[in-house]
């Protein structure tokens, strides 16, 4: 369109699109900006460059063990969530399923449902099942959040590779056990990848449910809004939170080029 | 059983829901025959060769490979093997990977393997390629690999879904010869399903001709084409001019026919008709020779003036109006020598054909 056009005098799209980078970037970065300034205030002028606050957040046992919880609760999720994903996306797209339509629009609930109206309604479940708020029930409402997204990238994954591959792995002499790992996993893996890292990422992000279902264990976002009330914390928070930021940036991003690399290769091996 | 055959449809039928796609087919397929299904889409053709891959199982009926009942076998365990329509290619296989698939439980060293892959490559004209990726090849080149990958299980029956559809008609023409040539090196029976009627003749002993889940007729190309049995097949199977007529008299060799607009045609004719049966009289269209000047006999030609004309290089086709009320009759003619002219519409054309062109058929 404006190939040619000289980027000093840019056009109204331009414009547009810095605009849009700024908004959506300029706050985010405050984050490491802040969390290099020696002091505790977070204000401007900036005083001095430090890695006090680094080496605070590293030495806050508390903080790591948010850190910990966060992590694990992310794997157990997106684990789980990637297989329940993969078994609902096969049945979906390769068997004749009675009800399709409705099972899948109730999968995809969670997807809908405020997170909020979610939280309190599993807290009033759980407590009224007389089951002790733990990272347990943390996990359990990670599980439901992340299962749609993860059954969402892998049933296009599915829809994108021809029935006749799986047929012929059978045609071949294998059993049907087989050909899903010699042909079927392979070819979906991209999307089995892209599923982990994005199902972990939501659960580690993930604020409202933990904080209404997490006992006296919080997970790390949970931890940091209660850090946020004490100002001398503060700045050991925003170091973690860039931390955080560069952890979910880089994971987000591996994800999206594992899977436009599988898109890829499905395109250019079309017929 | 026969002990001819490799195939034995019996009573074969499939229904999905209330749709019938197969319905009481019972035929047999010989050891070492390029069979054919031939049929226009919908007919069940690709049922059929599905239940005999295993991918389908048979509502009611059986199906043998080999003298064994195979209904309940899934695909796995059956000795055939298949080229699907789109080839199936393993997008994260190399063409190695992808031959070698169907060879892990076959108990070869792997220097045996190699050797044999070599040679398979060596077979399909794809020498040096074993190491391509899967989104690498062209169209002809994964067709040629899924034939590989499918022959080098030595299937007693190698099954092929329209495999040339998505091909170009030059390459589709080459896969065609290499294809029969194959075949009758490697002495395998191919069951092969089709909907292009030139590709069936080129290639097949015999076709099984389908429509609406039966098969109407099971004979050799030129039988097929020459002699069909059916009005179905007759217009199926290349183009056909069908005249109404009604039979006069029938001895042991010979039928005459009333009809409108040829007058009386006398042919050969196997089956028998009693005296005023109602009749189709059929003609192919390069058996009605074309001539554009008076004939000196009378009598002996039919004349009719052009509706139109359509050049197609090797050979042209008119539409001739023998009477206004009917149909125009198709007829070809081979562009034997170079000309430049024209044929005009609505100039006279006068027709001739020999008795044994006709062919006499049911009407009901």
């Amino acid at each position: 369109m404006t190939a040619n056009k000289p980027w000093w005098r840019p056009d109204g799209f331009y414009v547009y699109a810095v605009l849009y980078l700024t908004f959506i970037y300029l706050p985010v970065l405050f984050l490491p900006l802040f969390s290099f300034n020696d002091s505790k205030y977070i204000a401007f002028p900036l005083k001095g460059f430090t890695l006090q606050w680094y080496s605070e957040m590293i030495n806050n046992p508390s903080m790591l063990n948010a850190l910990a919880n966060s992590v694990k609760i992310g794997l157990v999720v997106a684990i789980l969530s990637t297989i329940f994903g993969l078994l609902a996306a096969k049945a979906v797209t390769r068997y004749r399923l009675p009800g399709r339509g409705p099972i899948v629009g109730f999968i995809m609930i969670p997807l809908v449902i405020p997170e909020i109206i979610l939280g309190i309604s599993l807290l009033i479940l759980i407590s009224l099942a007389n089951i002790p708020l733990s990272l347990l029930t943390v996990g359990f409402a990670h599980l439901l959040l992340c299962i749609p997204f993860s059954m969402l990238v892998l049933v296009s994954r599915m829809e994108g590779f021809d029935r006749s591959m799986e047929e012929a792995g059978l045609d071949l002499g294998e059993n049907a056990w087989m050909t899903f790992w010699r042909v079927t996993f392979p070819i979906v893996l991209p999307g089995i990848v892209a599923s982990l890292l994005l199902t972990f990422t939501i659960s580690f992000d993930e604020f409202v449910l933990a904080f209404f279902l997490s006992s006296i264990e919080p997970t790390l976002p949970v931890y940091i809004w209660s850090s946020l009330r004490f100002p001398s914390k503060l700045p050991a928070t925003l170091a973690l939170g860039a931390t955080i930021f560069l952890i979910s940036f880089v994971i987000v991003t591996f994800a999206e080029w594992v899977r436009r690399r599988g898109v890829r290769l499905e395109s250019t091996s079309g017929i | 059983m026969n002990l001819d055959s490799i195939i034995d449809f019996q009573d074969v039928s499939k229904s999905f829901g209330k749709v019938t796609a197969v319905d009481q087919v019972s035929f047999d397929i010989k050891r070492g025959e390029f069979f054919s299904l031939l049929g226009p889409s919908g007919c069940g053709k690709t049922t059929l060769l599905r239940m005999v891959a295993g991918f389908e199982v048979p509502s009611s009926g059986e199906i043998q490979i080999d003298g064994q009942p195979m209904s309940v076998s899934p695909p796995n365990q059956r000795p055939v093997n298949m080229v699907f329509q789109n080839y199936a290619i393993f997008p994260h296989l190399n063409v190695r990977g992808n031959i070698a698939f169907g060879m892990r439980k076959s108990g070869m060293r792997k220097s045996e393997l190699d050797q044999r892959i070599d040679e398979i490559l060596e077979l399909i004209k794809l020498p040096g390629y074993g190491q391509r990726a899967a989104h690498e090849l062209s169209g002809g080149q994964r067709q040629r690999v899924a034939l590989a990958r499918a022959l080098i299980k030595e299937p007693k029956v190698l099954l092929l879904d329209e495999p040339l559809g998505a091909l170009d008609k030059k390459l589709r023409e080459q896969m065609q010869i290499e294809l029969r040539q194959l075949q009758k090196k490697l002495d395998i029976t191919f069951l092969f399903v089709t909907h292009d009627q030139e590709e069936a003749l080129t290639l097949s002993d015999r076709i099984a001709v389908m429509s609406e889940g039966k098969v109407l007729e099971i004979a050799e190309p030129n039988e097929l084409y020459e002699s069909p049995s059916s009005r179905f097949v007759a217009d199926f199977i290349g183009a056909m001019n069908f005249f109404e007529g009604r039979v006069i008299s029938q001895d042991s060799s010979k039928v005459s026919i009333a009809t409108n607009l040829l007058g009386d045609v006398i042919t050969t004719c196997k089956k028998r008709f009693p005296v005023g049966t109602r009749v189709w009289v059929a003609i192919r269209p390069e058996k009605l020779i074309p001539q554009f000047n008076k004939p000196e006999l009378e009598g002996t030609h039919l004349k009719g003036t052009m509706a139109a004309s359509a050049y197609l290089g090797d050979r042209s086709h008119f539409y001739v109006h023998i009477n206004n009320k009917e149909e125009p009759v198709l007829v070809a003619m081979q562009n034997l020598e170079r000309s430049t002219t024209a044929v005009q519409a609505s100039q006279n054309v006068w027709l001739r054909w020999s008795n044994s062109a006709a062919i006499i058929l049911e009407r009901n």
